[in-house]
């Protein structure tokens, strides 16, 4: 037991590091003490005039830095995740309720992607003249910002909820459709020879043998889309509006409540990250040792 | 069935994998009748492996025909089992997956126990019984070529092609999958082609030993008749009278003669030129 295994140090480590963070903001915004605010006598004039006496802002005696203290931070995190699918109207939803939307529509354009994407990869993978056929528009369309098609996606489905979808539909696509004709291309010319000489069907070929083969490439393509995706729905949520996790931290920037935008990256953050995990645990489950 | 007088007939068959150039191999004629052990001895970039696989299928001559039981060889067939270099073993099926998959291409009206049961068979007859659930990666090396060998008898084919199978074996392994396969071959009558650059293997396996001259412009330079009997053991083979005359033949050639119709074939003086018939201790040889 003297020796502690590198996962429990790393454990240990971790928690040091958040703690000295949280205590790195503590100090960044600890309220100091102000002797007596000198207000000169035109701002008070003005602070009356906004309904805010003087004397009102000298029981904490802060000038406040505006951004939020840990407390303020605890006391969004027990709001919000305390009701966190609360529905009082457009703009008013818990985080719950707008992670889902935005959930839905990356799980949407997503899935849509796949439909079109494994199956187009593997016929491009399977055949080098359509790959050279293909090869410069997905060379060119592949480093568009998704966001680039918005205006044309609002333009043309004239709806902002579909168009939100339809652009991560397409930045899903392209790292899907590579890597899966990678993966299919690439699988090893030995075991293709071996369905050759046992004279396997093509749809047996193509579902026992290079599907399995080329399926952890594929599913490291489909990883990155999903962080792709996962990144570009929060802009893309920004600018359409109306739902989403992404509209709702920009809709927390406009009331000024520091406090909840924070909270809102926190949750991307741990959203995309079990995302990602899930992605982790396809892809071990796809594998092979060679 | 037609009676055929060979089994499979190599004719004048030659590749370039360069439009100028000499080819690879050029010339290559032979047969080899039902039954027969055939293995093929060459330097590397002789062109063993191509013929291999022309004769699989997988891979198509510049010029020159091959013919099994009549038939021209046009791409691969269930008839010709081939066990590759490295075992080829799809890494995600276990040990009886692999075997069953081959078993089901070839039999594909068979319901899922028959399946299972004829490839349990062979996979018993190379001792592997034990180790049908594990995937290859759990296997030894020698484990591996072993289930590439039971996949290649399990779809029962009219010939069986091996490629150098027992390369990345340590000698100890190589000698127990050698005896293994003696005895399936010889159970069977089964048709064997197979590359190696073992001389001992080739006198311990073989009927009839081809041996290549290098390449480029390679040819089949001899074929060498194994005169020790055909019960052949590894263990008392080193004690047959026949057995030093063989070996030293075919060393002698490897690293003597081989390079000597090279010379002559880059100049044409080659051209229809037909393979010596060798019987090492029975003919007196010349070199």
């Amino acid at each position: 037991m003297k020796k502690l295994s590198i996962k429990i140090k790393g454990t240990i480590l971790s928690v040091l590091i958040l703690l000295f963070m949280l205590f790195v903001w503590h100090l960044a915004t600890t309220p100091k003490k102000v002797s007596a605010p000198t207000v000169s006598a035109s701002t008070s004039e003005y602070e009356a005039l906004m309904g805010n006496s003087s004397g009102a802002n000298s029981m904490d005696s802060v000038p406040k830095s505006g951004f939020p203290t840990l407390t303020q931070m605890g006391q969004t995190f027990a709001k919000q995740l305390s009701h966190p699918f609360y529905d009082n109207g457009p703009n008013d939803k818990g985080v719950g309720i707008q992670l889902a939307y935005s959930l839905g529509r990356v799980g949407l354009g997503f899935f849509l992607a796949v439909l079109i994407a494994l199956p187009f990869g593997f016929v491009i993978g399977m055949s080098p003249l359509i790959y050279q056929a293909f090869n410069p528009f997905i060379q060119i369309f592949k480093p568009i910002s998704p966001l680039a098609w918005m205006p044309i996606a609002l333009y043309t489905i004239k709806d902002s909820s579909i168009s939100g979808i339809f652009v991560i539909f397409i930045c899903s696509i392209w790292p899907m459709l590579l890597n899966t004709a990678f993966g299919v291309a690439n699988v090893r010319k030995e075991l293709i020879n071996v369905t050759k000489t046992l004279e396997v069907s093509p749809l047996r070929k193509a579902f026992l043998v290079i599907l399995p083969a080329a399926a952890p490439t594929i599913l490291t393509g489909m990883r990155i889309s999903m962080g792709i995706a996962w990144l570009v729905i929060v802009a893309a949520e920004m600018l359409v509006g109306g739902t989403g996790i992404g509209y709702f931290l920009w809709n927390e920037w406009n009331n000024l409540a520091l406090s909840s935008v924070i909270f809102a990256i926190l949750m991307i953050g741990f959203v995309g990250m079990i995302l990602d995990v899930i992605f982790a645990e396809l892809q071990k489950a796809v594998s092979y040792a060679d | 069935m037609q009676t055929e007088k060979s089994f499979l007939t190599v004719e004048n068959l030659s590749k370039s994998y360069k439009l100028e150039g000499p080819p690879v191999f050029e010339g290559i004629n032979f047969e080899i009748e039902r039954g027969e052990f055939v293995c093929i001895i060459g330097h590397s970039g002789c062109g063993k492996t191509t013929i291999l696989n022309v004769l699989a299928g997988l891979e198509d001559a510049t010029s020159g025909y091959s013919y099994m039981l009549g038939r021209e060889i046009k791409g691969p067939s269930l008839e010709r089992g081939v066990v590759f270099q490295g075992h080829a073993l799809m890494p995600w099926m276990t040990v009886l997956q692999n075997v069953c998959f081959a078993v089901k291409s070839k039999y594909p009206d068979w319901n899922k126990e028959k399946i299972a049961k004829h490839s349990k068979k062979y996979l018993e007859m190379v001792g592997l019984v034990n180790a049908e659930n594990k995937k290859p990666s759990e296997l030894s090396g020698g484990m591996k070529q072993r289930v590439g060998i039971a996949r290649a008898f399990a779809i029962e084919p009219k010939m069986l092609l091996l490629d150098e199978p027992f390369g990345a074996l340590d000698a100890l392994t190589r000698g127990v999958i050698q005896d293994e396969l003696l005895k399936i071959c010889s159970e069977t009558a089964q048709t064997v082609f197979m590359i190696t650059h073992d001389v001992d293997e080739a006198i311990l396996l073989s009927d009839k030993i081809m041996l290549m001259s290098n390449g480029p412009n390679a040819r089949i330079a001899e074929i060498v008749i194994n005169t020790l009997p055909k019960n052949r053991k590894r263990a008392n083979l080193h004690l047959d009278p026949m057995y030093y005359p063989m070996r030293n033949h075919l060393v002698d050639f490897l690293i003597n003669r081989s390079k000597d119709l090279q010379a002559k074939g880059a100049t044409g003086e080659l051209d229809g030129y037909q393979p010596v018939l060798v019987r090492p201790g029975v003919d007196t040889v010349t070199a």
